[in-house]
């Protein structure tokens, strides 16, 4: 059994062992559901110890039959690309658990229920982006916004019920969309007499559709993925889901989820069908400015805390789709990473920001206000995930924003250019909110907010520390993800343009 | 002229003897049996009965394709698939039949009469539904595998009419009962009578009312091609009737809402797979040749049950309607499978019916269990909060739900990606994004359910959920259980399908 598939099977483990143990102890529940994430995490980084960064090939591998009759067959396998998010994901669980220690609590069912949907749902973030099969991929896609759906509208705040069937009801279609091109897939590929899922196979597709059925199939995955990873205009669904959900929910939501759409694009849209992407990328290279743009704008416009961090993202995936569409190599290895590091820095913010919240209660930024004199801590972790998402110098965050733009600047210089306008505005909406509530008198009705305790601190360290290593040594992950990117680009028939002489006279 | 006594192939007809004699058995207990103990007779009587029939259809599962009864029947993979289906979907139906609680005392009483309510203190119970349900099973049985236009007429009469009576047997809600069994009735005949205009089309154009003498004709191009149009087109009317697609769906949301919910189980899945295996025979058989004469008008009729049934289910308010305009919508899933006329349409068109019927008694298990003090509670507003009451029961409902709503991991999900691949190989693009679209349409009445179990709170009035019967159980176990494993371990059910269908023409 190839070690991804034990990895996979870990948290499904820890979900059965929560399963098991009495719904009244809820702090054995905890610690069960906790120490399963760890072990997963621990896991999970040894194995990328295990990668060879250097093989461009697929590691892990592991193939069993399925559905033989429609050539569908259980197979994973990780890459540079897959192997980076598995570990942001494994990473962000357990302190996604720790820092919402008592999220589980208060919800419309019990804790138990709130770690087993967690745990299954930590399972299904390792297979989607294991998946080296198409047909399973589409099955863990669709089948892990059953888990969000409930973990939203069970334990979340506000408008829950709303905002979970919002984000049911756009995945749903998305994915519906991506059905038929699935279905569109099997029925070219056994036409041409490979009937196939698997994605190495699937990569010679391109050579004997016409292109007309090489867009409509691309745009089937496509819509789907831009729904995930929300490219304006499909992102209304976002803010709600975001502001309903515990905080933890909403960094695995933002963090991980979202990030299936941004790996889709890499993994099936331009690997399959790199005909059908070149068509479109100027309308999705200008769809994601308008991202950037739009989502800097809404983010400056915000007066409430999570809708805010929210809005920041849909700017931040308008990066990550440019950064992939550019089709440079430069520009898939920002895209890579940033995907690795807005995960961090979004979890950042949701964290304390959810602590803010849960100690105010209130998550109007309005009603915070001087908290740098009486929550020094949690100030600074603030400010600190606030620099990340803005992308500070020296912070990992802005050696993704970089790639991106210069990986982009060679092949679409306007595009480029018009994004790094986003950047101003990111500065904007992030030091607004951090002066309104870190500086400045303090509210009244906030003197007596305690600051970080011990367990947050834990908490929020990794993470911290992780922005700020990764800022000044990105070179480990960049090592993993950049042979990978190459192959990417090389395999779908692309090349880098050259450097030209006059660039820069 | 000689009279040639018919030879009778006793064994390959046995599945349907056996249920005939068993209905006949049932109707002597009726005349027989003291009434105290009638109903375990009949319970008894009529299990028996099918697990005998089933064991002689696997017994003889083998003898090849053949003719039967001077070529009145035909006995192929195919047929005996359909017929094992009928036989298992019939069983768990009776399951849920044996709950005397839906069924009035005194079905020929005026309703609120004298007489009604005697019946009602004396227990009186109706166990005439035993053979009734049998005569039904054993037309079914007959009519897929009927091979001239007489034996088909003779077999939709023979399914049809017990039903008109059981859908009037409704303990509560009297009138609407008796109004279902009406409407149920008067438009029957009046589809009967299209179907026969039709078939005397049709021997006027071939001068022969078996298929296969319809299928030389055709081949042939001898005849009258009006003759031919007209000829299909009425033949289709009458099944079409039957299956409930647009327009010729009128009857259904009433006669399932009428009707006692056992029966509406009954008629809606064992009904379906009858009727389709009948359209498939008579498509792909007789009329498989003329496929430029009815091919394009049947693409548009499934497209539009397709869209009618998924976009009116959103208004409904009643549960049992809402499961019939779902049931609409699936008729033009199915109707995608007729279109395919291949072999993998063929294949998948069993699966989604196997699948489906198996679902849809289930999801109608659950409904017999949602009462009050007056009855069955069907009004979908009172539902809400039933998910804080009973978790199982209605975790169970939204499984079937997901399941009806195609979401991977349930059988639901393989069935539509068999059938719409099966329907877009052989070249129908527009139902393959028709069925795609309207599957999103239909996921958000499905997700509403769930919705108003699991996030609405209790209301006043609400429903409650009875403790089910042993029976019921093992009906709602057994129909979520082949749910589950026909989703995630289809790989056996499609293999054996895969080598046992074909039509024998």
């Amino acid at each position: 059994m190839s070690s991804l598939v034990i990895l996979g099977l870990l948290p499904l483990l820890g979900a059965l062992l929560v399963g098991v143990l009495p719904s009244d102890n809820v702090l054995r529940i905890k610690q069960a559901a906790l120490a399963s994430t760890l072990l997963t995490a621990i896991f999970g980084i040894y194995i990328a110890t295990q990668f060879v960064a250097s093989d461009t090939a697929l590691q892990f591998t592991q193939k069993n039959q399925w559905i033989p009759s429609f050539a569908i067959n259980f197979s994973v396998g990780v890459d540079g690309l897959a192997l980076v998010l598995i570990v942001m994901s494994v990473v962000l669980t357990p302190i996604v658990l720790l820092a919402g220690w008592n999220e589980s609590e208060g919800g419309r069912w019990s804790a138990k229920v709130f770690y087993i949907l967690i745990l299954v749902l930590e399972t299904m973030m390792i297979g989607v982006f294991a998946a080296t099969d198409v047909f399973l991929f589409y099955v863990i896609f669709e089948a892990m916004l059953i888990p969000v759906y409930f973990l939203i509208g069970g334990y979340g705040s506000g408008e829950r019920a709303a905002a979970a069937v919002k984000f049911l009801l756009y995945s749903l279609f998305g994915g519906l969309l991506m059905l038929a091109s699935i279905i569109g897939i099997y029925v070219v590929s056994s036409n041409a007499g490979y009937a196939s899922f698997d994605i190495t196979e699937l990569s010679s597709l391109h050579t004997v559709m016409s292109s007309t059925t090489q867009n409509l199939l691309f745009l089937g995955f496509f819509i789907a993925f831009a729904i995930k990873a929300p490219l304006w205009p499909l992102h209304t669904w976002l803010p709600d889901a975001a502001k309903a959900g515990t905080p933890g929910t909403s960094v695995l939501l933002l963090g991980v989820l979202d990030k299936v759409g941004t790996f889709g694009m890499i993994r099936f849209c331009i690997s399959i069908f790199p005909d059908a992407s070149k068509t479109f990328t100027p309308m999705i290279i200008v769809l994601s400015v308008i991202s950037i743009i739009y989502g800097a704008f809404l983010a400056i416009r915000a007066r409430d805390l999570k809708r805010l961090i929210a809005y920041t993202s849909i700017s931040h995936f308008g990066f990550i789709t440019m950064g992939i569409f550019a089709m440079t190599t430069q520009g898939h290895s920002g895209a890579t990473l940033y995907m690795f590091n807005h995960g961090f820095s979004t979890a950042a913010l949701f964290i304390v920001g959810g602590w803010m919240i849960a100690r105010r209660g209130s998550s109007t930024i309005a009603d915070f206000g001087g908290l740098q004199r009486v929550t020094p801590v949690m100030a600074w972790m603030f400010f600190i995930a606030g620099m990340s998402s803005l992308a500070l110098p020296g912070l990992s965050s802005f050696v993704s924003e970089f790639l991106v733009l210069v990986g982009t600047y060679t092949r679409y210089p306007v595009a480029a250019i018009i994004a790094t306008v986003g950047i101003v505005l990111a500065a904007l909406y992030i030091l607004i909110p951090v002066q309104r509530t870190l500086h400045g008198p303090t509210t009244p009705g906030n003197e007596n907010l305690p600051d970080l305790n011990l367990r947050e601190k834990i908490a929020i360290a990794p993470v911290v520390a992780v922005i700020v290593v990764f800022g000044f040594y990105p070179s480990p992950l960049l090592n993993i993800i950049n042979p990978a990117s190459a192959h990417v680009i090389e395999s779908a028939g692309f090349t880098d343009p050259a450097p030209t002489e006059n660039a820069g006279k | 002229m000689t009279f040639t006594a018919p030879v009778l192939e006793y064994a390959l007809l046995a599945p349907m003897l056996i249920v005939l004699a068993g209905a006949l058995v049932g109707v002597l207990i009726e005349a027989f049996v003291r009434s105290s103990a009638r109903a375990t007779a009949q319970l008894f009587v009529a299990v028996a009965t099918i697990v005998i029939a089933f064991a002689q259809l696997v017994r003889v599962r083998n003898q090849g394709s053949t003719t039967a009864a001077m070529s009145a029947v035909t006995f192929d993979g195919a047929g005996l698939l359909l017929q094992g289906t009928i036989l298992i979907i019939s069983l768990i139906s009776l399951f849920l039949i044996a709950d005397q609680d839906n069924f009035t005392a005194a079905a020929a009483a005026v309703p609120g009469s004298l007489e009604e309510r005697e019946a009602h203190q004396a227990r009186v119970r109706t166990t005439e539904v035993f053979p009734l349900t049998l005569f039904a099973v054993a037309g079914m049985l007959l009519f897929p595998l009927a091979s001239d236009l007489i034996t088909l007429f003779v077999a939709l009469e023979m399914l049809s009419l017990p039903l008109y009576l059981m859908a009037g047997l409704s303990r509560y809600r009297r009138l609407a009962s008796q109004e279902a069994a009406l409407k149920y009735f008067l438009l029957g005949a009046f589809s009967s009578a299209f179907f026969l205009f039709g078939a005397a089309f049709l021997y006027g154009y071939s001068s022969s009312v078996t298929f296969a003498g319809i299928q030389a004709a055709v081949t042939g191009g001898a005849g009258n091609d009006v003759f031919l149009l007209i000829g299909i087109a009425f033949v289709s009317v009458g099944l079409l009737f039957k299956v409930g697609a647009f327009p010729f769906h009128a009857w259904s949301p009433d006669v399932y809402q009428g009707s006692p919910t056992p029966v509406t189980a009954f008629m809606a899945a064992a009904t379906k797979v009858a009727a389709f295996g009948a359209i498939l025979r008579i498509f792909y058989v007789a009329f498989a040749n003329a496929e430029w004469q009815w091919r394009p008008t049947l693409v548009v009729i499934a497209i539009a049950t397709m869209v009618f049934g998924s976009v009116v289910a959103i208004a409904q308010k009643d549960v049992k309607r809402m499961l019939a305009y779902s049931s609409i919508a699936h008729a033009g899933f199915l109707l995608a499978g007729v279109i395919a006329l291949s072999k993998s349409g063929l294949e998948a068109s069993i699966f989604y019916l196997l699948a489906y019927g198996i679902a849809t008694v289930g999801g109608f298990a659950i409904v017999t269990l949602v009462r009050d003090a007056a009855g069955e509670v069907t009004d979908l507003n009172r539902w809400s909060g039933l998910g804080k009451r009973s978790p199982i029961v209605a975790g169970t409902f939204a499984f079937f739900l997901l399941a009806f709503a195609g979401i991977p991991l349930t059988s639901g999900f393989i069935g539509k990606f068999a059938i719409f691949s099966a329907a877009y190989q052989s070249g129908s693009l527009a139902i393959l994004i028709a069925g795609v679209l309207s599957s999103a349409v239909a996921a958000f009445f499905y997700i509403r359910v769930i919705v108003l179990m699991f996030f609405k709170d209790p209301v006043e009035d609400g429903a409650s959920v009875v403790i089910p019967s042993a029976l019921t159980t093992t009906a709602i176990a057994v129909s979520a259980a082949v749910t589950v494993v026909l989703g995630v371990f289809p790989a056996p059910v499609i293999n054996f399908i895969q080598t046992t269908a074909i039509f024998l023409r």
